[in-house]
Protein backbone atom coordinates (compact mmCIF):
# COMPACT_ATOMS: atom_id res chain seq x y z
CA UNK A 1 0.00 0.00 0.00
CA UNK A 2 1.26 3.58 -1.08
CA UNK A 3 0.12 6.72 1.80
CA UNK A 4 -0.35 9.81 0.08
CA UNK A 5 -0.69 12.72 2.28
CA UNK A 6 -3.19 14.70 1.63
CA UNK A 7 -2.48 18.85 2.39
CA UNK A 8 -4.74 21.42 2.83
CA UNK A 9 -5.19 24.72 4.27
CA UNK A 10 -8.98 24.83 7.04
CA UNK A 11 -10.15 22.01 4.48
CA UNK A 12 -9.32 23.35 1.48
CA UNK A 13 -7.29 20.66 -0.56
CA UNK A 14 -3.21 21.80 -2.28
CA UNK A 15 -4.26 20.85 -5.96
CA UNK A 16 -1.01 19.34 -5.72
CA UNK A 17 -1.80 16.52 -3.66
CA UNK A 18 -3.88 15.14 -6.16
CA UNK A 19 -0.98 14.74 -8.67
CA UNK A 20 0.92 13.06 -5.57
CA UNK A 21 -2.90 10.78 -5.94
CA UNK A 22 -2.31 9.88 -9.32
CA UNK A 23 1.36 9.40 -9.26
CA UNK A 24 0.90 6.68 -6.77
CA UNK A 25 -1.53 5.03 -7.87
CA UNK A 26 0.66 4.62 -10.94
CA UNK A 27 2.98 2.44 -8.85
CA UNK A 28 0.70 -0.33 -8.94
CA UNK A 29 -0.60 -0.23 -5.42
CA UNK A 30 -3.60 0.08 -2.82
CA UNK A 31 -3.62 3.84 -2.17
CA UNK A 32 -4.52 5.31 1.06
CA UNK A 33 -4.49 8.78 1.58
CA UNK A 34 -3.73 10.84 5.16
CA UNK A 35 -4.85 14.21 6.18
CA UNK A 36 -3.81 16.04 9.20
CA UNK A 37 -6.35 18.02 11.22
CA UNK A 38 -10.62 16.84 11.90
CA UNK A 39 -11.52 19.51 8.65
CA UNK A 40 -9.44 17.35 6.51
CA UNK A 41 -12.56 14.71 6.64
CA UNK A 42 -13.96 16.79 4.22
CA UNK A 43 -11.74 15.48 1.52
CA UNK A 44 -13.02 11.97 1.65
CA UNK A 45 -14.79 12.66 -1.19
CA UNK A 46 -12.14 13.90 -3.51
CA UNK A 47 -9.32 11.55 -2.08
CA UNK A 48 -11.48 8.93 -3.41
CA UNK A 49 -12.09 10.55 -6.91
CA UNK A 50 -8.29 9.91 -6.86
CA UNK A 51 -7.92 6.43 -6.00
CA UNK A 52 -7.69 6.41 -2.90
CA UNK A 53 -9.53 3.86 -1.14
CA UNK A 54 -9.68 4.83 2.47
CA UNK A 55 -8.72 8.41 4.12
CA UNK A 56 -7.35 8.40 7.41
CA UNK A 57 -7.92 11.64 9.75
CA UNK A 58 -5.71 12.47 12.08
CA UNK A 59 -7.00 14.92 14.89
CA UNK A 60 -5.83 15.92 17.99
CA UNK A 61 -7.01 18.62 20.43
CA UNK A 62 -3.67 20.65 19.99
CA UNK A 63 -3.53 20.25 16.10
CA UNK A 64 -5.85 23.41 14.59
CA UNK A 65 -3.84 24.99 12.25
CA UNK A 66 -0.68 23.86 9.80
CA UNK A 67 2.02 21.89 12.38
CA UNK A 68 4.76 20.52 10.67
CA UNK A 69 6.06 18.43 13.33
CA UNK A 70 2.57 17.03 14.30
CA UNK A 71 2.28 15.82 11.20
CA UNK A 72 5.45 13.95 10.95
CA UNK A 73 4.45 12.42 14.27
CA UNK A 74 1.04 11.32 12.73
CA UNK A 75 2.75 10.08 9.68
CA UNK A 76 5.18 8.11 12.41
CA UNK A 77 2.20 6.68 13.66
CA UNK A 78 0.48 6.22 11.08
CA UNK A 79 3.59 4.28 9.44
CA UNK A 80 3.57 2.22 11.81
CA UNK A 81 0.50 0.80 11.96
CA UNK A 82 0.28 0.89 8.49
CA UNK A 83 3.34 -0.62 7.18
CA UNK A 84 2.63 1.06 3.85
CA UNK A 85 5.84 0.32 1.23
CA UNK A 86 5.89 4.21 0.29
CA UNK A 87 4.66 7.27 1.78
CA UNK A 88 4.33 10.20 -0.80
CA UNK A 89 3.34 13.90 -0.40
CA UNK A 90 3.37 16.67 -3.02
CA UNK A 91 6.60 18.52 -3.52
CA UNK A 92 5.37 22.08 -2.17
CA UNK A 93 6.65 23.41 0.50
CA UNK A 94 4.45 22.14 2.85
CA UNK A 95 4.85 18.76 1.12
CA UNK A 96 8.47 18.63 1.24
CA UNK A 97 8.42 19.86 5.15
CA UNK A 98 6.04 17.51 6.65
CA UNK A 99 7.52 14.36 5.28
CA UNK A 100 10.89 15.84 6.06
CA UNK A 101 9.95 15.43 9.76
CA UNK A 102 8.73 11.68 9.10
CA UNK A 103 12.23 10.92 7.34
CA UNK A 104 13.65 12.84 10.36
CA UNK A 105 11.38 10.55 13.45
CA UNK A 106 12.41 7.59 11.68
CA UNK A 107 16.08 8.00 10.97
CA UNK A 108 15.35 6.92 7.27
CA UNK A 109 16.08 8.66 3.39
CA UNK A 110 13.90 11.30 1.90
CA UNK A 111 13.56 11.77 -1.62
CA UNK A 112 12.26 15.62 -2.63
CA UNK A 113 11.23 16.74 -5.82
CA UNK A 114 10.92 13.38 -8.10
CA UNK A 115 9.63 12.91 -11.18
CA UNK A 116 9.55 9.46 -11.31
CA UNK A 117 9.78 6.17 -8.46
CA UNK A 118 10.47 2.87 -9.01
CA UNK A 119 9.47 0.92 -6.02
CA UNK A 120 12.22 -2.25 -5.44
CA UNK A 121 15.43 -3.03 -3.36
CA UNK A 122 16.55 -0.15 -3.53
CA UNK A 123 13.88 2.29 -4.64
CA UNK A 124 14.95 4.15 -7.87
CA UNK A 125 13.92 7.85 -8.25
CA UNK A 126 14.58 10.67 -10.85
CA UNK A 127 14.48 13.69 -8.92
CA UNK A 128 14.84 17.58 -9.40
CA UNK A 129 17.79 19.67 -8.85
CA UNK A 130 19.12 22.55 -9.81
CA UNK A 131 15.67 24.86 -9.94
CA UNK A 132 14.70 21.51 -12.29
CA UNK A 133 17.61 22.10 -14.68
CA UNK A 134 19.48 18.66 -13.65
CA UNK A 135 18.03 15.26 -13.01
CA UNK A 136 19.50 13.13 -10.83
CA UNK A 137 18.98 9.34 -10.82
CA UNK A 138 19.34 7.97 -7.38
CA UNK A 139 18.59 5.05 -5.04
CA UNK A 140 17.02 5.28 -2.10
CA UNK A 141 18.16 2.75 0.43
CA UNK A 142 15.15 1.68 3.30
CA UNK A 143 12.65 -0.30 3.31
CA UNK A 144 9.83 3.01 3.29
CA UNK A 145 10.67 5.13 0.36
CA UNK A 146 9.97 8.49 1.51
CA UNK A 147 9.35 10.80 -1.53
CA UNK A 148 7.67 13.94 -2.83
CA UNK A 149 6.19 14.44 -6.40
CA UNK A 150 7.73 17.01 -8.10
CA UNK A 151 4.91 19.60 -9.24
CA UNK A 152 3.87 19.98 -12.65
CA UNK A 153 5.70 16.30 -13.39
CA UNK A 154 2.49 14.18 -13.30
CA UNK A 155 -0.88 15.43 -14.05
CA UNK A 156 -3.92 14.64 -11.66
CA UNK A 157 -5.76 11.89 -13.30
CA UNK A 158 -9.27 11.00 -11.92
CA UNK A 159 -10.45 7.88 -12.00
CA UNK A 160 -14.23 8.57 -10.66
CA UNK A 161 -13.43 6.67 -7.27
CA UNK A 162 -16.09 6.17 -4.88
CA UNK A 163 -15.59 8.63 -1.54
CA UNK A 164 -13.09 7.07 0.56
CA UNK A 165 -14.07 6.02 3.64
CA UNK A 166 -12.61 7.31 6.40
CA UNK A 167 -10.71 6.56 9.68
CA UNK A 168 -10.43 8.51 12.27
CA UNK A 169 -7.53 8.18 14.63
CA UNK A 170 -5.39 10.35 17.67
CA UNK A 171 -1.48 10.60 16.84
CA UNK A 172 0.47 10.42 19.93
CA UNK A 173 1.24 14.17 19.48
CA UNK A 174 4.10 15.06 22.31
CA UNK A 175 4.70 18.66 23.57
CA UNK A 176 7.47 19.73 21.63
CA UNK A 177 5.84 18.74 18.56
CA UNK A 178 3.51 21.56 18.87
CA UNK A 179 5.64 24.44 19.96
CA UNK A 180 6.10 25.70 15.84
CA UNK A 181 3.10 26.20 14.65
CA UNK A 182 0.88 28.66 12.46
CA UNK A 183 -0.23 31.37 15.38
CA UNK A 184 -1.96 33.59 13.41
CA UNK A 185 -1.94 34.63 9.71
CA UNK A 186 -2.46 37.90 8.00
CA UNK A 187 -3.23 38.48 3.99
CA UNK A 188 -1.22 39.23 1.64
CA UNK A 189 1.10 42.58 0.46
CA UNK A 190 -1.57 43.29 -2.26
CA UNK A 191 -1.80 46.94 -2.61
CA UNK A 192 -5.53 45.97 -3.80
CA UNK A 193 -3.97 45.82 -7.39
CA UNK A 194 -3.57 42.52 -8.99
CA UNK A 195 -0.13 40.21 -7.43
CA UNK A 196 2.25 38.12 -9.25
CA UNK A 197 0.35 34.84 -8.28
CA UNK A 198 -2.93 36.05 -10.16
CA UNK A 199 -1.34 37.88 -12.71
CA UNK A 200 -2.53 37.15 -16.32
CA UNK A 201 0.03 39.54 -17.75
CA UNK A 202 3.58 40.31 -16.01
CA UNK A 203 6.14 42.37 -17.81
CA UNK A 204 9.41 41.78 -15.67
CA UNK A 205 12.16 44.11 -15.40
CA UNK A 206 16.18 42.69 -14.72
CA UNK A 207 19.56 44.09 -14.69
CA UNK A 208 18.88 46.09 -18.49
CA UNK A 209 16.71 48.69 -16.37
CA UNK A 210 19.12 50.28 -15.19
CA UNK A 211 17.88 51.26 -11.82
CA UNK A 212 14.65 52.27 -10.03
CA UNK A 213 13.61 54.56 -12.25
CA UNK A 214 13.49 52.63 -15.20
CA UNK A 215 10.46 50.70 -13.71
CA UNK A 216 8.58 53.35 -14.53
CA UNK A 217 8.03 52.42 -18.05
CA UNK A 218 7.43 48.51 -17.02
CA UNK A 219 4.63 49.94 -14.85
CA UNK A 220 2.65 52.01 -17.29
CA UNK A 221 2.55 48.91 -19.75
CA UNK A 222 1.58 46.50 -16.97
CA UNK A 223 -1.03 48.89 -16.05
CA UNK A 224 -2.09 48.81 -19.49
CA UNK A 225 -2.68 45.23 -20.16
CA UNK A 226 -4.20 44.62 -17.03
CA UNK A 227 -1.16 42.94 -15.27
CA UNK A 228 1.68 43.89 -13.17
CA UNK A 229 5.34 44.47 -12.72
CA UNK A 230 7.99 41.51 -11.86
CA UNK A 231 12.04 41.73 -11.41
CA UNK A 232 15.08 39.33 -11.64
CA UNK A 233 16.98 38.80 -8.42
CA UNK A 234 19.16 41.43 -9.37
CA UNK A 235 17.10 43.93 -8.58
CA UNK A 236 15.81 43.26 -5.36
CA UNK A 237 19.24 42.69 -4.10
CA UNK A 238 20.15 45.41 -5.98
CA UNK A 239 17.01 47.55 -3.30
CA UNK A 240 15.44 48.60 -6.70
CA UNK A 241 12.04 46.91 -6.30
CA UNK A 242 10.43 45.32 -3.01
CA UNK A 243 11.40 41.17 -2.62
CA UNK A 244 7.44 40.82 -2.87
CA UNK A 245 8.13 41.22 -7.08
CA UNK A 246 10.52 39.07 -7.62
CA UNK A 247 9.88 36.08 -9.94
CA UNK A 248 11.89 33.14 -10.04
CA UNK A 249 12.95 30.07 -7.21
CA UNK A 250 13.97 32.55 -4.49
CA UNK A 251 11.09 34.80 -5.27
CA UNK A 252 7.72 33.53 -6.50
CA UNK A 253 6.83 31.10 -8.99
CA UNK A 254 4.33 32.43 -11.59
CA UNK A 255 2.31 31.18 -14.68
CA UNK A 256 0.50 33.85 -16.29
CA UNK A 257 -1.06 33.96 -20.13
CA UNK A 258 1.88 36.64 -21.39
CA UNK A 259 5.26 37.02 -19.41
CA UNK A 260 7.42 39.84 -20.96
CA UNK A 261 10.79 39.87 -20.09
CA UNK A 262 12.46 43.16 -20.18
CA UNK A 263 16.50 43.18 -19.82
CA UNK A 264 16.61 39.61 -17.84
CA UNK A 265 19.27 37.66 -19.22
CA UNK A 266 17.65 34.35 -17.70
CA UNK A 267 19.53 32.92 -15.08
CA UNK A 268 18.19 29.34 -14.20
CA UNK A 269 16.41 30.57 -10.88
CA UNK A 270 14.82 32.98 -12.66
CA UNK A 271 13.76 30.70 -15.51
CA UNK A 272 12.53 28.42 -13.13
CA UNK A 273 9.99 30.65 -11.91
CA UNK A 274 8.39 31.48 -14.97
CA UNK A 275 9.45 28.86 -17.63
CA UNK A 276 5.38 27.36 -17.28
CA UNK A 277 4.45 30.74 -18.50
CA UNK A 278 1.90 30.63 -21.74
CA UNK A 279 3.49 33.20 -23.58
CA UNK A 280 7.12 34.44 -22.91
CA UNK A 281 8.10 37.40 -25.16
CA UNK A 282 11.93 38.56 -24.68
CA UNK A 283 13.25 42.18 -24.87
CA UNK A 284 16.85 42.00 -24.73
CA UNK A 285 19.83 43.67 -26.48
CA UNK A 286 21.79 40.58 -26.07
CA UNK A 287 20.73 37.71 -28.91
CA UNK A 288 22.48 34.99 -27.01
CA UNK A 289 20.86 35.77 -23.89
CA UNK A 290 19.79 32.46 -22.45
CA UNK A 291 16.26 33.28 -21.31
CA UNK A 292 15.58 33.50 -25.79
CA UNK A 293 15.55 29.50 -25.46
CA UNK A 294 12.66 30.03 -23.13
CA UNK A 295 11.43 32.52 -25.21
CA UNK A 296 7.94 32.64 -27.78
CA UNK A 297 8.72 36.03 -29.44
CA UNK A 298 11.51 38.24 -29.16
CA UNK A 299 12.66 41.71 -30.01
CA UNK A 300 16.63 42.57 -29.81
CA UNK A 301 17.26 45.72 -28.67
CA UNK A 302 16.76 48.47 -25.50
CA UNK A 303 14.23 48.04 -23.60
CA UNK A 304 14.22 51.66 -23.02
CA UNK A 305 13.50 52.07 -26.44
CA UNK A 306 11.64 49.47 -27.11
CA UNK A 307 9.27 49.81 -24.05
CA UNK A 308 7.44 53.02 -24.56
CA UNK A 309 7.16 52.67 -28.21
CA UNK A 310 5.10 49.50 -27.47
CA UNK A 311 3.31 51.12 -24.67
CA UNK A 312 2.15 54.20 -27.04
CA UNK A 313 1.16 51.44 -29.83
CA UNK A 314 -1.03 49.70 -27.75
CA UNK A 315 -2.16 52.58 -26.50
CA UNK A 316 -3.21 53.57 -30.23
CA UNK A 317 -4.34 50.30 -31.37
CA UNK A 318 -6.75 50.05 -28.20
CA UNK A 319 -8.05 53.87 -29.77
CA UNK B 1 23.37 36.20 21.75
CA UNK B 2 25.25 33.77 20.18
CA UNK B 3 24.10 32.48 16.16
CA UNK B 4 25.33 30.01 14.14
CA UNK B 5 24.75 30.13 10.07
CA UNK B 6 25.15 27.08 8.14
CA UNK B 7 26.52 27.62 4.46
CA UNK B 8 27.26 25.40 1.14
CA UNK B 9 29.46 25.99 -1.26
CA UNK B 10 27.79 25.61 -4.51
CA UNK B 11 29.35 26.61 -8.01
CA UNK B 12 27.92 29.95 -9.58
CA UNK B 13 26.57 28.08 -12.95
CA UNK B 14 24.96 31.14 -14.77
CA UNK B 15 22.71 30.32 -17.39
CA UNK B 16 23.37 26.88 -18.43
CA UNK B 17 25.07 23.88 -16.82
CA UNK B 18 27.82 21.04 -18.08
CA UNK B 19 28.41 18.28 -16.52
CA UNK B 20 31.90 16.07 -15.72
CA UNK B 21 32.43 12.58 -17.98
CA UNK B 22 31.00 10.35 -15.69
CA UNK B 23 27.79 12.50 -15.39
CA UNK B 24 28.19 12.43 -11.60
CA UNK B 25 29.05 16.46 -11.24
CA UNK B 26 28.81 19.60 -12.56
CA UNK B 27 31.71 20.18 -14.64
CA UNK B 28 33.32 23.48 -12.78
CA UNK B 29 36.45 23.90 -14.48
CA UNK B 30 35.58 27.18 -15.82
CA UNK B 31 32.96 28.25 -12.86
CA UNK B 32 32.92 30.37 -9.90
CA UNK B 33 31.82 29.54 -6.73
CA UNK B 34 29.45 30.96 -4.05
CA UNK B 35 27.09 30.29 -1.22
CA UNK B 36 23.58 29.50 -1.94
CA UNK B 37 21.24 31.94 -2.99
CA UNK B 38 18.84 32.43 0.70
CA UNK B 39 22.47 31.84 3.11
CA UNK B 40 23.53 35.31 2.00
CA UNK B 41 20.09 36.74 3.70
CA UNK B 42 21.18 34.41 6.44
CA UNK B 43 24.34 35.63 7.20
CA UNK B 44 23.27 39.24 6.88
CA UNK B 45 20.34 38.16 9.36
CA UNK B 46 23.72 36.32 11.89
CA UNK B 47 25.59 40.17 11.45
CA UNK B 48 22.52 42.11 12.45
CA UNK B 49 21.60 40.20 15.26
CA UNK B 50 25.13 40.58 16.77
CA UNK B 51 25.38 44.12 15.96
CA UNK B 52 22.38 44.57 17.71
CA UNK B 53 22.58 42.08 20.64
CA UNK B 54 26.42 41.81 20.97
CA UNK B 55 27.72 37.94 21.08
CA UNK B 56 29.30 36.38 18.34
CA UNK B 57 28.78 34.66 14.79
CA UNK B 58 30.11 31.42 13.88
CA UNK B 59 29.82 29.64 10.43
CA UNK B 60 30.05 26.01 9.74
CA UNK B 61 30.22 24.32 5.88
CA UNK B 62 30.81 20.54 4.89
CA UNK B 63 32.44 20.58 1.73
CA UNK B 64 36.04 20.68 0.42
CA UNK B 65 38.97 22.46 2.09
CA UNK B 66 38.01 24.96 -1.00
CA UNK B 67 35.09 25.98 0.83
CA UNK B 68 37.56 28.07 2.95
CA UNK B 69 37.00 30.48 0.05
CA UNK B 70 33.43 31.07 0.88
CA UNK B 71 33.86 31.24 4.66
CA UNK B 72 36.46 34.02 4.13
CA UNK B 73 34.12 36.03 2.22
CA UNK B 74 31.58 35.60 4.41
CA UNK B 75 33.53 36.68 7.74
CA UNK B 76 34.48 39.93 5.86
CA UNK B 77 30.55 40.57 6.04
CA UNK B 78 31.41 39.96 9.93
CA UNK B 79 31.08 36.79 11.25
CA UNK B 80 33.27 35.98 14.13
CA UNK B 81 35.07 32.67 13.03
CA UNK B 82 34.34 29.57 10.97
CA UNK B 83 34.14 25.55 11.44
CA UNK B 84 34.82 23.43 8.00
CA UNK B 85 34.27 20.34 7.84
CA UNK B 86 36.58 18.74 5.73
CA UNK B 87 35.32 15.93 3.06
CA UNK B 88 37.12 14.40 0.47
CA UNK B 89 35.02 16.57 -2.61
CA UNK B 90 32.48 14.07 -2.81
CA UNK B 91 29.27 15.24 -2.09
CA UNK B 92 27.21 13.86 0.71
CA UNK B 93 23.61 12.78 0.91
CA UNK B 94 21.37 14.93 3.59
CA UNK B 95 21.78 12.35 6.56
CA UNK B 96 25.20 11.81 6.55
CA UNK B 97 25.51 15.79 5.63
CA UNK B 98 23.04 16.25 8.78
CA UNK B 99 24.94 13.80 11.17
CA UNK B 100 28.08 15.06 10.47
CA UNK B 101 27.08 19.07 10.88
CA UNK B 102 25.35 17.56 14.47
CA UNK B 103 28.50 16.30 16.06
CA UNK B 104 30.28 19.69 15.13
CA UNK B 105 27.41 21.40 16.62
CA UNK B 106 27.79 19.52 19.53
CA UNK B 107 31.46 19.74 20.23
CA UNK B 108 31.28 23.33 19.89
CA UNK B 109 32.04 24.98 23.27
CA UNK B 110 29.35 27.81 22.81
CA UNK B 111 25.47 26.47 22.70
CA UNK B 112 23.89 28.34 20.24
CA UNK B 113 21.01 30.77 20.42
CA UNK B 114 20.08 30.71 16.86
CA UNK B 115 20.63 28.16 13.75
CA UNK B 116 20.08 29.69 10.53
CA UNK B 117 19.95 27.79 7.41
CA UNK B 118 18.88 29.44 4.06
CA UNK B 119 15.84 27.42 3.00
CA UNK B 120 17.34 25.59 0.38
CA UNK B 121 20.61 25.03 -1.29
CA UNK B 122 21.26 25.90 -5.06
CA UNK B 123 22.43 22.48 -6.43
CA UNK B 124 20.66 19.43 -4.69
CA UNK B 125 17.83 20.67 -2.86
CA UNK B 126 16.97 17.90 -1.06
CA UNK B 127 15.11 20.30 1.56
CA UNK B 128 15.80 18.00 4.97
CA UNK B 129 18.97 18.71 6.66
CA UNK B 130 17.90 21.68 8.38
CA UNK B 131 14.97 19.28 9.87
CA UNK B 132 16.98 16.63 10.99
CA UNK B 133 19.49 18.89 12.93
CA UNK B 134 16.17 20.32 14.35
CA UNK B 135 15.53 16.76 15.47
CA UNK B 136 18.68 15.57 16.78
CA UNK B 137 19.17 19.35 18.86
CA UNK B 138 15.99 18.54 19.70
CA UNK B 139 15.22 21.99 18.78
CA UNK B 140 12.15 23.80 17.43
CA UNK B 141 12.31 25.01 14.07
CA UNK B 142 10.79 27.38 11.72
CA UNK B 143 11.26 27.26 8.20
CA UNK B 144 11.28 29.25 4.86
CA UNK B 145 10.93 32.80 6.93
CA UNK B 146 10.41 36.06 5.50
CA UNK B 147 11.05 38.10 7.96
CA UNK B 148 12.13 37.58 11.34
CA UNK B 149 12.34 39.37 15.26
CA UNK B 150 14.68 38.07 18.00
CA UNK B 151 13.10 39.51 21.64
CA UNK B 152 12.67 38.05 24.71
CA UNK B 153 14.43 34.78 23.65
CA UNK B 154 12.06 34.32 21.59
CA UNK B 155 12.25 34.37 17.95
CA UNK B 156 9.13 35.87 15.77
CA UNK B 157 8.65 34.54 12.21
CA UNK B 158 6.68 35.39 9.28
CA UNK B 159 6.18 32.81 6.14
CA UNK B 160 4.76 33.77 3.06
CA UNK B 161 2.20 32.00 1.48
CA UNK B 162 0.07 31.96 -1.81
CA UNK B 163 -2.31 33.21 0.85
CA UNK B 164 -0.30 35.70 2.42
CA UNK B 165 1.04 35.43 5.79
CA UNK B 166 1.68 33.42 8.23
CA UNK B 167 3.03 34.45 11.77
CA UNK B 168 5.12 32.08 14.29
CA UNK B 169 7.19 31.75 17.26
CA UNK B 170 9.71 29.60 18.66
CA UNK B 171 11.60 29.97 22.14
CA UNK B 172 15.43 30.01 22.04
CA UNK B 173 17.80 28.22 21.42
CA UNK B 174 15.83 27.64 17.83
CA UNK B 175 16.78 27.19 13.88
CA UNK B 176 15.21 28.74 11.49
CA UNK B 177 15.72 28.66 7.78
CA UNK B 178 15.45 31.85 5.89
CA UNK B 179 14.08 33.18 2.70
CA UNK B 180 15.64 35.91 0.03
CA UNK B 181 13.55 39.16 0.63
CA UNK B 182 14.68 38.84 4.35
CA UNK B 183 17.07 41.80 4.31
CA UNK B 184 19.19 42.93 1.73
CA UNK B 185 23.09 41.36 1.95
CA UNK B 186 25.76 44.12 2.68
CA UNK B 187 28.67 43.77 -0.11
CA UNK B 188 32.42 43.19 2.42
CA UNK B 189 33.95 46.10 3.03
CA UNK B 190 37.91 46.44 2.56
CA UNK B 191 38.76 46.31 6.29
CA UNK B 192 36.18 43.06 6.83
CA UNK B 193 38.46 40.89 3.68
CA UNK B 194 41.38 42.34 6.06
CA UNK B 195 39.92 41.04 9.13
CA UNK B 196 38.76 38.21 7.32
CA UNK B 197 42.19 36.95 6.54
CA UNK B 198 42.98 36.85 10.60
CA UNK B 199 39.82 35.26 11.55
CA UNK B 200 40.32 31.71 12.61
CA UNK B 201 39.19 28.68 10.45
CA UNK B 202 38.77 25.41 11.94
CA UNK B 203 39.35 22.56 10.17
CA UNK B 204 37.70 19.21 11.23
CA UNK B 205 37.67 15.85 9.20
CA UNK B 206 34.62 13.77 9.20
CA UNK B 207 34.02 10.10 8.03
CA UNK B 208 32.03 10.20 5.13
CA UNK B 209 29.21 7.34 5.28
CA UNK B 210 27.52 5.09 3.19
CA UNK B 211 24.69 6.91 1.60
CA UNK B 212 20.98 6.03 1.78
CA UNK B 213 20.40 8.44 -0.88
CA UNK B 214 23.03 7.08 -3.25
CA UNK B 215 23.61 9.29 -6.49
CA UNK B 216 24.02 7.66 -9.11
CA UNK B 217 23.98 9.82 -12.12
CA UNK B 218 23.19 13.66 -13.23
CA UNK B 219 21.39 14.18 -16.51
CA UNK B 220 20.77 17.80 -17.76
CA UNK B 221 16.70 18.18 -17.73
CA UNK B 222 15.12 17.97 -21.47
CA UNK B 223 16.39 21.61 -23.15
CA UNK B 224 13.21 22.59 -24.33
CA UNK B 225 15.12 25.92 -26.85
CA UNK B 226 11.46 26.84 -27.94
CA UNK B 227 12.94 28.32 -30.86
CA UNK B 228 11.87 31.96 -30.47
CA UNK B 229 10.40 33.56 -33.39
CA UNK B 230 12.86 37.10 -33.54
CA UNK B 231 10.29 39.74 -34.48
CA UNK B 232 13.40 42.83 -35.05
CA UNK B 233 15.42 44.58 -33.78
CA UNK B 234 14.90 47.78 -31.24
CA UNK B 235 11.59 50.27 -32.00
CA UNK B 236 10.84 48.58 -35.29
CA UNK B 237 9.76 45.62 -34.37
CA UNK B 238 6.94 46.80 -31.68
CA UNK B 239 4.43 46.95 -34.58
CA UNK B 240 5.00 43.43 -35.34
CA UNK B 241 4.62 42.31 -31.44
CA UNK B 242 1.67 43.86 -31.03
CA UNK B 243 0.20 42.07 -33.42
CA UNK B 244 1.11 39.34 -31.67
CA UNK B 245 -0.40 40.44 -28.70
CA UNK B 246 -3.20 40.98 -30.31
CA UNK B 247 -3.60 37.77 -31.55
CA UNK B 248 -2.92 35.98 -27.83
CA UNK B 249 -5.35 38.49 -27.10
CA UNK B 250 -3.37 40.49 -24.53
CA UNK B 251 -5.77 43.47 -25.09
Amino acid sequence: MILVLIDHDGGEIDPLSLRALTAARKLGHDVEAVVIGQSGAELAAIAGEYGASILHVASHASISDYTPMASGRALKDLVEKLNPAAVLAAGSPRGNEQLAHLAAFLDIPMAAECSQITLGAPHHVLRARWAGNLIESANVHSELLIATVLSFSTEPESINGPAASVSQFEPNVQPADTIVRVLSRSTGESKGGVTLNDAKVIVSGGRGVGGPDGFGNLEELATLLGGTVGCSRVVTSSGWRPHAEQVGQTGTKVAPDLYIAAGISGAMQHIAGMKNSKTIVVINTDPEAPILRYADYAIIGDLHQVIPALTSAIRQAKG
Amino acid sequence: MDVLVCLKRVPLAGGTLILTPDARDIETKHLGFGISPHEENAVEAGVQLVEQMGGTLTLLTLGPSDAEEQLRSQLAIGATRAVLIETDGQEWDPQGTAAALVDAINAEETKFDLIIFGAESADSAGYQIHIRVAHALNRPIVTNVKSMKVENNLVTCERVVPTGREHYEAPLPAIVTVRDGLNIPRYPSVPGRMQARKKIVDMKKAEPRIPKLEKVTLALAPSKDKGAEILGKGADAVPALVEVLKQIGAF
